[in-house]
């Protein structure tokens, strides 16, 4: 293991809280933006209600440089197979925020076109329900969001690790990961 | 010239014949900044010259036309907002228009006014985004701040109104959900002072910028028969020259009554575009402003009773009242059997509802004749000939809104 | 609106008109579908009609009668500033029509827009593949035989969603004690 197990508790916990205090307050954001939750997403970017000052400024246009996905309004089944490369090509740490109700759990598009919520895709940290959601509930997800990355222990933030960790605390069965095609 | 500096270039005859000169194959995927919506642009380049665009559409997908097949038809009205999502409005109406047509029914004179006024408001939202999205591509960022603040005081109108911001649901079959609150001539006063001089601002910043002005100009050429070849409606035709506008030809609400321009470009290129946005913003608020003025107090709603929703005290103290809002919500309007198509201007052209129903509660087929799907369809000939940074300012002018494209 | 596009298209194409109607000021004229794409260039370049605009075409599933499918063509005169519908019946098990792609650029979209979704063939189309879904779907979804909510997947879909609420508790609340982080 690294440098940092080899080290005594103390100082790996200030370091921890330093690195997430970091993390959280310098998000990378890569908005994928669909439908009309974009509008309230730039809406919330935009100058009244500023995501900006709570760091989480730049929208970096390429997910290799990007930390947080927002998946910001309807994914359906044509479209799936790019969000899931997108979130492989993130380098970790990452998280997901879902964006709308379309995100979170299908909508009220309950048909053979949706895929009804991206967590059947990709793994998601925030949902924000909402149709569209109001700015201000945006940045109560965001600051939810920010308090939970503040918290995460550092070596703990890949997606496999953190299953890993929940089946050996015996709180559920681990789910199967991503099947790649042949 | 006697000399030229190309003849020079013949020396390096053998170097050239190394270079790989084949087209280059790039995907503008579906997830792209400049795309506003999802469309995947296959493009063959040669250089940066754009030899070949092959568009695919349908990322967003939804499925609106089987969803309304199983919703009742004021069930479908939330669908309808979320067509072209940046003017939901006009959605709305369009679609109210329609089935109103189908019923045979007349809706009284203010809601008339009030549907004109409203969707004169989802307008000036539509434009603003467009205007203020162009200018972000291009990296005026400044311009599209002061755009998206005049978008969240129409916001702020509308959100009195109807009490959501972006996605209202607010009409209703035979009229509206509610009349309008009681401080809204003040609060348009403010927001019409406001929006004027961001109009002004916004003007001062991009149209007589060079930097703009060179990238908008000259590029993203259509000829007017292509247009009407390719069935392109709205500012991408008046930006061509030909005069039409629903609202003019075929006047539905108060139109026919208000007076108002309508703008008409010349060339066909970017730079029209923009400048007929621009212009149509000032005389939304003109149309505007001539419905407050003329709009008398009245009801709102038509009173056919196959139609209207009893009132609540009839509702909750007569059997007959109770029953009529049973059957009305359960089981639908009862729309007698047959077919319409009706047309309305919608942000990005005309926006047509074909409308098919076999007599129950339930509508037999809803088509959109979207004008986003339509554009697309063409667009390839704007992009062809062009260079590849011509494309972003041509697609933000084009104004795809992606609700309205995959349907 | 003056019946005189219904009164055109019989002069010229008597034998081909099935049944007109004016309901609702949309004038309708029913057509055969053989001679379709010669009324419409009768429609478009003649100078008294002029139909240079195709608004949309669209197709309507009767499901239990027969003809199954009626396929429906709305064009306008930008000119004369009038409209007519054209419907052409359709059999189930004939469900092709001619592509009208040569008299107008959009009718190329709009015809793979049917195909997509009702599954019409046009003859003469140049290529004719799905607009709104993708290759691999199956069937045609607005038919009035497929299910709604029959989706087909194209990435494999996780078993069960995590679930963000107790993962938050986790990271927040009840912090894992520092025994727990040895591998």
């Amino acid at each position: 293991m690294g440098l940092e197990h080899q080290l005594p508790e103390v100082i790996t916990t200030r370091l921890e809280t330093a690195v997430g205090w970091a993390r959280k307050h310098s998000l990378f954001q890569y908005p994928f933006v669909t439908a009309c939750c974009g509008m309230e997403y730039m809406a919330t970017a935009a100058a009244r209600y500023d995501i900006a000052r709570f760091g989480a400024e730049i929208p970096r246009f390429s997910p290799r440089q990007a930390d947080l996905l927002w998946v910001v309004g309807t994914v359906n089944h044509k479209l799936a197979p790019f969000l899931r490369r997108i979130y492989e090509q993130m380098a970790e740490p990452k998280w997901v925020i879902a964006f709308g109700v379309c995100a979170s759990t299908g909508g009220f598009y309950d048909n053979y076109a949706t895929v009804q919520g991206i967590d059947k895709i990709i793994p998601v940290d925030a949902y924000i329900p909402g149709c569209p959601p109001r700015p201000e509930q945006v940045i109560d997800a965001l600051l939810k969001l920010q308090e939970k990355i503040q918290a995460e222990p550092w070596d703990k933030y890949a997606y496999e690790e953190k299953m890993r960790q929940r089946e050996i605390d015996g709180i559920i069965p681990a789910p199967p990961l991503f099947q790649r095609p042949e | 010239m006697a000399h030229n500096i190309t003849d020079s270039f013949d020396s390096y005859d053998p170097i050239d014949q190394d270079i790989n000169n084949e087209p280059m194959i790039l995907q503008m995927g579906p997830s792209h900044p400049a795309t506003h919506g999802t469309v995947r642009f296959t493009l063959t380049l040669e250089g940066e010259k754009v030899l070949k665009c092959e568009t695919e559409v349908g990322y967003l997908h939804r499925g609106f036309e089987k969803e309304c097949e199983a919703a009742t038809w004021t069930q479908v009205f939330p669908y309808t907002d979320r067509l072209n999502y940046v003017s939901p409005l006009l959605n709305n109406f369009g679609y109210a228009l329609a089935v109103e047509k189908l019923l045979g029914i007349e809706v009284p004179d203010r809601c008339n006014w009030i549907r004109t006024l409203m969707g004169e408001i989802s307008r000036l939202s539509d434009h603003l985004t467009s205007i203020g999205a162009g200018a972000l591509e291009l990296n005026a960022m400044t311009a599209f701040l002061y755009a998206i603040e005049g978008r969240e005081l129409v916001w702020d109108l509308i959100e009195q109104v109807t009490g959501a911001r972006l996605t209202v649901s607010y009409g209703r079959v035979g009229g509206l959900k509610d009349d309008l609150p009681e401080g809204f001539a003040e609060n348009w006063k403010y927001v019409r002072a406001r929006l004027i001089e961001i109009h002004a601002y916004t003007n001062k910043l991009l149209t007589r910028n060079r930097v703009f002005v060179d990238r908008m100009a000259g590029t993203g050429v259509i000829s007017p028969e292509m247009a009407i070849s390719y069935g392109y409606t709205g500012p991408m035709l008046r930006s061509t020259g030909v005069d039409y506008d629903v609202r003019k030809d075929h006047p539905y609400f108060k139109y026919g009554e208000v007076d108002f321009d309508v703008p008409v470009g010349s060339s066909g290129d970017n730079f029209d575009r923009y400048l007929v946005r621009m212009e149509e913003l000032v005389q939304s608020i003109r149309i505007i402003d001539q419905c407050l003025e003329r709009m008398k107090p009245g009801p709102i709603n038509t009173d056919d009773p196959r139609v209207m929703l009893p009132n609540k005290e009839r509702v909750y103290n007569s059997i007959e009242g109770m029953i009529a809002h049973f059957k009305i919500v359960f089981e639908g309007l009862q729309v007698p059997p047959g077919e319409v198509y009706s047309y309305t201007e919608a942000g990005n052209g005309e926006l047509g509802f074909y409308i098919v129903s076999n007599g129950t509660g339930k509508p037999w087929k809803i088509h959109v004749r979207s004008p986003s799907l339509i554009m697309m369809g063409g667009v390839h000939k704007l992009f062809e000939g062009g260079l590849l940074s011509d494309i972003i300012p041509t697609f933000d002018t084009v104004n795809m809104i992606g609700g309205e494209c995959d349907k | 609106m003056a019946k005189k596009l219904i009164d055109f298209v019989q002069k010229k194409f008597a034998s081909e008109v099935l049944h007109t109607h004016s309901r609702l000021g949309n004038d309708t004229v029913t057509v055969k579908r053989d001679k379709l794409v010669e009324i419409v260039r009768e429609l478009r370049d003649d100078p008294s009609t002029q139909m240079d605009y195709l608004r949309t075409i669209t197709a309507v599933d009767y499901l239990p009668r027969q003809p199954r499918f009626e396929l429906v063509y709305v064009l306008y005169s930008m000119k004369h500033k009038h409209m007519l519908i054209l419907r052409v019946m359709l059999e189930d098990s004939d469900a092709v029509a001619p592509s009208l792609h040569t008299l107008y650029g959009t009718a190329g979209w709009q015809e793979r827009e049917v195909w997509d979704m009702y599954g019409i063939r046009f003859s003469g189309h140049p290529d004719l593949r799905r607009v709104l879904l993708y290759e691999e779907f199956e069937g045609h979804p607005l038919r009035k035989d497929y299910l709604k909510q029959a989706s087909q997947p194209r990435v494999e879909l996780l078993a069960r969603e995590r679930d963000s609420v107790e993962e938050f508790n986790i990271y927040v609340n009840d912090r894992p004690s520092s025994g727990s982080r040895d591998q």
